[in-house]
């Protein structure tokens, strides 16, 4: 079996060159088809009626005079939603319409007759005394760490709440503090849903998804039929962030009513139904108290927090806190809240950014306590092994990350203690910082690979390419592999009848694919080299590829890749290769750092925050194009600054609505907010060496925290909610 | 609308959804002022109701389509003439994602009625054909998911059309008319820019 390695870092031609992607003109011209834009001959146009309350139970829902309407073709009711079924969240899908135009579509959800008697409702996630009265609240879980140990005579309890109280007493500095993150949504632009239709009794499904080999499956179940009777297909995907992984019921709705009136369905969300039922990441309000000694190393700590993920409760897990910044002794705490709010899904790096952003801008008051450089608090911290990481040499690699990015930021020469920069008029400015990690372990990946006689490569593989860039980066491991050009190899992803990979989450897809196609292209070239070796009259292990030949390494003797393919004889050559996890491998790796640093001005009149500059130094092993590689981390940072001054969902205490589920009324960062963005790949030897690892996840995690902290410092008071709204700023000055 | 029948559900007052959503024809066509019907069959305003056979000219070309009062623009581009670069992301045309260009000023088709449409030239993404603009996106890497896309390169050729040789402040603070979700405006800025100094 071949060796299964990268080549280094010199021999390289492809991998770690920076590659326009291979779809990047298809998007720019709207050539590009995605679910929603697929058009099927004679289909229909479904449009869903949402529950107009929070809490309620159906008594009406007739959908005679909605079937009735011109153009209407079908009308579909969901079985949460017959008569006597209690509905928890407002937007949740009860009923169906399918007409010859998305129009008399709408004029026929109009005509719905819905009837329903109101319940009590309970929204209001960052009230916890408000949320126990209501009982609304559940057990999230906790651990205690502590070094000192109790005595046989000791009551357990009694005695963590004596050495966290001696802690605290002990400590030269000591910070009480209450911090908080919003819910909000993951708002894809293309809605979740899909254009099916019905073939010879199987099932084809255009579904915009992040999981296109897992969600055959899923339509199966439903349907009483095999996955080998669906196939999944998705091209092209508009956005998912971890809230498209399954077909969701109303995919599933979408092929039963193409099955009943014998034609393709398209059905995708509305904008308001795609805020308020696909995807949502939970809110995290927490207390703290944290004890540190001179040096702003951190004695104890010790929190609690709460949250909502939805109607079932559930919240941020207690399990990533305190966050990367960890000491030996700590108590953590959770308690779930249940709101009549739509049930969270994965949201880029879950937990994560909730608890960087409960975690670090404590840290960040104890370095305004000290009246020190945050920074310095932070490497104190690392340095004294106050470290939770999945990076095995976490606290060197931060470290140097933090040296890197204050260099790009101008820390030094930009720092001032908090609150203590000079103004100009009311504006004043700061600095501030967040650290964060993630695993990105590579997912499942099975590919298969034909070598035509012709010098033809062509690749299969079921994954899909959210906009990460993952055809690109397939094609660069072919190309890589066989010595040949990156249009010299053909991609082929996004349909479940290719090989299974898996779903796009959690940064696993590009160490996935890179795994599976360069393992089978090593194996391909395994043999192609037995018959070049041949022909040749040398030894197979003398040969290797590059630049369109097959080459005696360190001669001239070579013979071109298209001579070698034909030594093939009639038949292409396949080969299949598969990666499980957990596979030993020196192609990917996971477990990365990343430290973000920000510089903000705040106007203390109108309490209006931009940012100035905003730094990322990110580790994610070998990296195969460094072009889409920033493009990930712009992105990360362009999302975290939506969620750390804009975006939230907002609920009506009353009626539980979403009131803010539209674009216009929805706040996002839009290209004037972002200010200057500097994204730096840390790449040294020892961290190429490890592999490839996904960064999906890692840089979305710490903006949240790191604008938070830049914006304490400008104020030298902390604005302890995000996202940071004006009124916010404002309402925390005065309180100050 | 919706029949409510539960006394705290809120009344149905007429407003903007409605007026789409309604086969209240007779509503819209009022309310259009029918200059679309000025133009297209001279006469003075009257009332349309139904589906009604138009025709439009899109990127140079005239097409026979049908449309009621209440389909947009951006309904007949997709479903009937299958240009789908422009994409439905917001009904009210706050996230740009649909944006045209009508008598080369840029719109969104999602807030245009077809019978306003007629008469003018409309031009969609398609019609660029790989210009500079798509060119700098794509070296730029000014895409992630690419749903935004088509509506930020018209946004940009627009904005670029005016102001040929725009400063980076003058980008900054232009184009704030489209949403990016995944979050590609610093290479947007860096597109724009390479075709405002004459690359790409």
């Amino acid at each position: 079996m071949a060796q299964y390695s990268w080549p280094s870092r010199e021999a390289t031609t492809v991998i770690g060159k920076e590659y326009d992607r291979l779809d990047g003109m298809a998007k720019a011209t709207g050539a590009a088809k995605y679910t929603y834009d697929v058009n099927l001959k004679n289909q229909l146009i479904a449009v869903a009626l949402g529950c107009p309350h929070a809490h309620c139970k159906i008594t009406k829902l007739d959908m005679t005079a909605a079937e009735k309407t011109p153009g209407v073709v079908a009308g579909y009711v969901f079985d949460h939603a017959v008569v006597g079924s209690e509905i928890q969240w407002e937007g949740e899908l009860l009923a169906v319409v399918a007409a010859e135009s998305e129009a008399a579509a709408r004029a026929g959800v109009a005509a719905i007759e819905l009837e329903f008697d109101e319940l009590d409702v309970f929204t209001n996630d960052e009230d916890l005394d408000a949320a126990e009265k209501a009982r609304r609240t559940g057990k999230g879980g906790g651990k205690t760490e502590l070094l000192r140990e109790p005595g046989d005579d000791d009551d357990e309890d009694e005695f963590v709440e004596k050495e966290i109280a001696r802690l605290l007493k002990e400590s030269k500095y000591v910070v009480e503090g209450y911090y908080g993150i919003d819910a909000i949504t993951h708002c894809c632009l293309e809605p979740h849903g899909s254009t099916v239709e019905w073939k010879d009794g199987k099932l084809l499904a255009y579904l915009s998804t992040q999981n296109v080999s897992g969600t055959d499956e899923g339509f199966a179940n439903d349907l009483g039929i095999t996955s080998s009777e669906v196939e999944v297909r998705c091209d092209y995907i508009g956005g998912g962030f971890g809230s498209k992984f399954a077909p969701d019921y109303w995919a599933v709705a979408a092929a039963k009513i193409s099955k009943t009136t014998g034609r393709p369905v398209k059905f995708l969300l509305m904008r308001d139904q795609e805020l308020k039922i696909a995807g949502n990441r939970p809110s995290g309000y927490i207390k703290v108290r944290i004890g540190a000694d001179e040096n702003g190393v951190l004695q104890i700590w010790d929190s609690l927090h709460w949250g909502t993920a939805g109607y079932r409760g559930g919240g941020v897990s207690q399990t990533v806190m305190p966050y990367v910044v960890r000491p030996k002794n700590y108590r953590r705490l959770a308690t779930t809240v249940a709101t009549n709010t739509a049930q969270s899904r994965a949201w880029r790096a879950p937990n994560h950014p909730q608890a960087c952003a409960m975690s670090q801008t404590a840290i960040d008051d104890l370095a305004a306590k000290m009246g020190a450089d945050s920074s310095e608090v932070f490497a104190a911290n690392l340095r004294a092994g106050n470290v939770d990481s999945q990076h095995p040499d976490a606290a060197n690699v931060y470290l140097a990350e933090i040296a890197r990015g204050a260099e790009l930021i101008d820390w030094k020469a930009n720092w001032h203690p908090h609150g203590k920069g000079k103004s100009r008029g009311s504006i004043v400015d700061g600095l501030g910082m967040a650290l964060h990690t993630w695993g990105g372990t590579a997912n499942n990946s099975d590919c298969r690979l034909k070598i035509s006689p012709d010098g033809g490569v062509e690749a299969f593989c079921g994954s899909q390419d959210l906009g990460t860039g993952t055809r690109t980066v397939i094609a660069q491991v072919l190309a890589e592999t066989f010595g040949l050009g990156i249009d010299q190899v053909r991609v082929n992803i996004g349909s479940s009848k290719y090989p299974a990979s898996g779903a796009s989450g959690g940064s696993t897809t590009v160490g996935g694919v890179s795994e599976s196609h360069r393992r089978a292209g090593l194996d391909a070239l395994e043999k192609i080299f037995e018959l070049a070796a041949k022909e040749l009259g040398v030894d197979a292990a003398s040969l290797e590829a590059a630049g369109g030949q097959i080459r005696v390494k360190g001669t001239d003797k070579s013979m071109a890749w298209k001579k070698a393919c034909t030594l093939l004889g009639m038949k292409p050559l396949e080969v299949n290769a598969s990666y499980k996890r957990g596979d030993v491998s020196t192609l990917s790796s996971s477990g990365v750092c990343g430290v973000q640093m920000a510089h903000v001005e705040v106007d203390k009149e109108t309490g209006v925050i931009k940012i100035k500059k905003f730094v990322a130094v990110q580790d994610q092993g070998l990296v195969i194009n460094p072009r889409t590689c920033k493009s990930q981390i712009y992105g990360a940072m362009i999302m975290g600054i939506a969620a750390a001054l804009y975006e939230r969902r907002i609920t009506d205490p009353k009626s539980g609505a979403f009131v803010n589920a539209e674009l216009a009324d929805y706040k996002l960062a839009r290209l004037g907010d972002v200010g200057e963005l500097v994204v730096e790949l840390y790449e040294p030897e020892s961290e190429r060496q490890r592999g490839v690892i996904g960064n999906g996840e890692p840089p979305a995690i710490s903006p949240k925290a790191a604008i938070a902290n830049a914006v304490a410092n400008a104020l030298g008071v902390r604005v302890p909610v995000v996202p940071l709204t004006p009124k916010r700023v404002l309402d925390a000055l005065a309180k100050a | 609308m919706t029949e409510l029948k539960n006394k705290a559900a809120p009344k149905s007052g007429f407003n903007r959804r409605d007026f789409f959503r309604g086969s209240g024809a007779i509503a819209a066509a009022t309310a259009l002022q029918t200059q679309t019907a000025d133009a297209f069959q001279n006469k003075s305003p009257q009332i349309i109701s139904g589906e009604t056979s138009i025709t439009l000219n899109v990127n140079g070309k005239e097409h026979q389509v049908k449309a009621e009062p209440r389909t947009t623009l951006l309904d007949v581009l997709r479903y009937q003439l299958d240009l789908t670069g422009a994409k439905p992301v917001s009904s009210d045309g706050s996230s740009g994602a649909s944006t045209i260009f009508v008598d080369g000023k840029p719109m969104t088709a999602s807030t245009i009625l077809a019978l306003q449409a007629v008469g003018k030239e409309i031009e969609t993404v398609e019609s660029l054909g790989g210009d500079a603009v798509q060119k700098a996106f794509v070296k730029h890497d000014a895409q992630q998911c690419g749903f935004c896309t088509p509506g930020f390169v018209m946004a940009v050729r627009s904005f670029l059309n005016k102001k040929p040789n725009a400063s980076e402040a003058e980008i900054r603070s232009g184009l704030n008319g489209n949403i990016c979700r995944c979050g590609t405006y610093a290479n947007i800025v860096e597109a724009a820019i390479s075709v405002a100094k004459g690359g790409n």
